[in-house]
């Protein structure tokens, strides 16, 4: 029972890594009032800068910082477009998934030769159970928290996200602030992406995101934009993945369809609210136009 | 105003690469008409492939059906024309044009199944084969393997090899052809190893390997020491699975040794899915091709479709030698090897020394 236990904590964590960084992402961004749904397409293009820069320098490390400027500046990007040019941000992020899909499917071919998926390339392999990454999420987690709730920085990103126009009356630069909060949003999940492509395996794979973006923002929602509660929230998804892993190989007779199913159904009941109103920055996904009445 | 003009044109700039995926291939067939004339003698065969989404380069299945097309291309002093698919929407269009330029049509996976059957009524006097399942049509010829029997052997080799007697199986899709795996293989580690346990999960996917590598560690976390995979590209995360907790990964379709590292994979079952494509185009050629499922072939461990390979040369000559008994069982009838899961629970493990 014991050893059932320790596999099953071991594998939510596994699982539960690679959505972290991208919740914590969305956190930051949606907290200072704009929506990122290119969260998704930003890990994409993580995960494959990471194994890019790693496959030309040979370093993972590199990689990593590789995956951060990248999805950095498709942070900023959606930042440019929804912050600068007021564009909607729903469709600003859902054009980012879009051209990121295309574009490391091309490059792909370009750089590589063959289309589908990379060689394999250096990674970080793991320290006991888990690898580098695990632990950098933990940091991050508590890191967020302390900057969102502890510091002055933090208190002038969630007052841009609940009432830009009481923050920018006192003097907060709402645009400077967004600005930092969504190519912060892109850095997370850029990371979230490496952590795939050179943490979990050592190659990029066409669709190897697989909508984790997605999750993580409903995970997100779930957690009610709080890193901590995001967290938690991406460790309950790990739960449904780990569960469906585990149960089939304890050979439990359950249709496998519904395992397959579970960690999808459990997002959809977490988002549809079963577990409480679930409230967004007031501010969350409306552009701030200075100077407005 | 202009930063109204200028964000409103980036919008549709970055909404226009939606399309770029519609493209139509490159080598999109001319018509016959138009290549007729031009060649003074028309070459007496034509035939390509279509590749499942897979496609060239995937160290497996789509390789080694492409290396048999060759094979025979050249033989016959021909080229083969060839056509990829990125999507599962891809199949039923690119069967079409390959169809309509040349008169043998080939196609890979057990995934081109309807498609297959939609295009052969549809060009009712084209040739078409299909590999890995059966299209009952009079101008589709298939064959298959009898993959149950190859993974019998890997399943010896992993119940003569693991010490914790756990071993593990990781599937792709819960389908007939990847249960045929998954039958075989138990029934040839009860067989060697009465005491072995197999622990069965299947990813749900053949293209996710880091779903892979997670199943691979979570058995191994259960003392699973061996662990043969039928998954496709989620191989390649239970074979890294292996470096990293050093224990034994078994490849499947072609020798997957050159995956591993630190030399961790211990055999590969082999389905020679060249030699199939190779089949069907030689049949064409001698005109003994044979449409419709009561002439579909099946290729076994005795027609040498299906066998184990040992590129990283950690199979023993003693386990060499016990393999090969069992090889001769099969092949003279002693070992049915059961294909479904119904007859591996009828199946009764046969020990030989």
């Amino acid at each position: 029972m014991l050893s059932i236990i320790s596999i099953l904590v071991a594998s939510t964590i596994r699982s539960a890594t690679p959505l972290i960084f991208p919740a914590l992402g969305g956190t930051f961004s949606e907290r200072s009032g704009v929506v990122n749904i290119g969260l998704d397409g930003m890990m994409a293009v993580g995960a494959f800068s990471a194994v890019l820069v790693s496959y030309k320098t040979g370093s993972p490390l590199l990689g990593l910082f590789g995956a951060m400027i990248i999805g950095g500046l498709f942070g900023w990007l959606l930042a440019f477009l929804s912050i600068h040019f007021k564009a909607n941000q729903v469709v600003v992020g859902t054009a980012i998934n879009i051209l990121a899909g295309s574009l490391t499917t091309f490059l792909l071919v370009e750089i590589w030769g063959k289309p589908g998926q990379t060689d394999n390339v250096n990674y970080f392999t793991p320290w006991g159970p888990f690898n580098m990454f695990t632990y950098l999420a933990l940091i991050l987690v508590l890191v967020s928290y302390y900057v969102l709730y502890k510091t002055p920085f933090g208190l002038r990103i969630r007052a841009v996200g609940e009432h830009p126009r009481a923050a920018d009356t006192l003097g907060v630069n709402v645009y400077m602030m967004r600005y930092i909060c969504v190519i912060l949003s892109g850095i997370l999940a850029g990371i979230g992406g490496a952590s795939l492509s050179i943490g979990s395996i050592s190659l990029f794979k066409e669709g190897m995101v697989a909508g984790k973006g997605f999750i993580a923002l409903a995970a997100m929602i779930f957690g009610k934009w709080h890193p901590i509660g995001a967290a938690l929230a991406c460790l309950f998804f790990g739960l449904a993945d780990a569960i469906q892993t585990i149960s089939m190989s304890y050979g439990l007779n359950v249709p496998k369809e519904f395992l397959f199913a579970l960690p999808y159904m459990l997002t959809m009941l977490a988002v549809s609210g079963l577990v409480g109103k679930a409230t967004a920055p007031a501010a969350d996904g409306i552009p701030y136009e200075k100077g407005e009445k | 105003m202009t930063k109204k003009t200028i964000s409103l044109l980036l919008a549709l700039v970055m909404v226009l690469t939606l399309f770029t995926g519609c493209a139509k291939p490159a080598e999109q067939p001319a018509g016959p008409a138009e290549e007729t004339p031009a060649a003074p003698e028309a070459p007496k065969y034509s035939f390509g492939m279509v590749t499942d989404v897979g496609g060239i380069g995937d160290k497996s299945f789509n390789d080694s059906a492409w290396a048999g097309i060759d094979k025979a291309a050249k033989e016959l002093g021909v080229e083969a024309k060839l056509l990829q698919s990125t999507k599962q929407d891809d199949y039923t269009p690119n069967l079409g044009s390959m169809a309509q330029s040349v008169d043998l049509t080939m196609a890979v996976g057990f995934l081109f199944e309807d498609a297959m059957k939609t295009s052969a009524d549809q060009y009712a006097d084209k040739k078409f084969g299909v590999i890995d399942t059966v299209v009952d049509k009079p101008n589709v010829m298939s064959v298959t393997f009898k993959e149950h029997e190859g993974s019998f052997l890997v399943g010896v080799i992993a119940g003569l090899t693991t010490k914790s007697n756990v071993i593990g199986f990781v599937g792709g899709m819960d389908f007939p052809v990847i249960v045929k795996f998954e039958a075989g293989f138990i029934a040839g580690v009860k067989s060697a190893n009465p005491n072995a346990k197999v622990i069965v999960n299947y990813t749900g996917a053949f293209d996710n390997p880091d779903k892979g590598k997670e199943v691979a560690l979570t058995q191994h976390q259960q003392k699973a020491d061996v662990i043969f995979h039928a998954s496709g590209a989620c191989g390649i995360g239970v074979i890294q699975a292996a470096d990293e907790k050093d224990f034994w990964a078994i490849g499947v379709d072609m020798d997957q040794s050159a995956e591993s590292k630190k030399n961790k994979v211990l055999a590969s079952m082999i389905k020679r899915v060249d030699v199939a494509t190779y089949t069907v185009i030689k049949a064409y050629a001698d005109d003994k091709f044979n449409g419709g499922a009561a002439n579909a072939i099946e290729l076994g461990l005795k027609e040498e479709g299906v066998g184990y390979s040992d590129g990283g040369k950690n199979v023993s000559a003693e386990l060499a030698a016990v393999v090969d008994k069992y090889k001769a069982a099969i092949n003279d009838g002693t070992i049915v090897v059961p294909g479904t899961r119904e007859d591996l629970e009828t199946f009764k493990p046969v020990e030989i020394k």
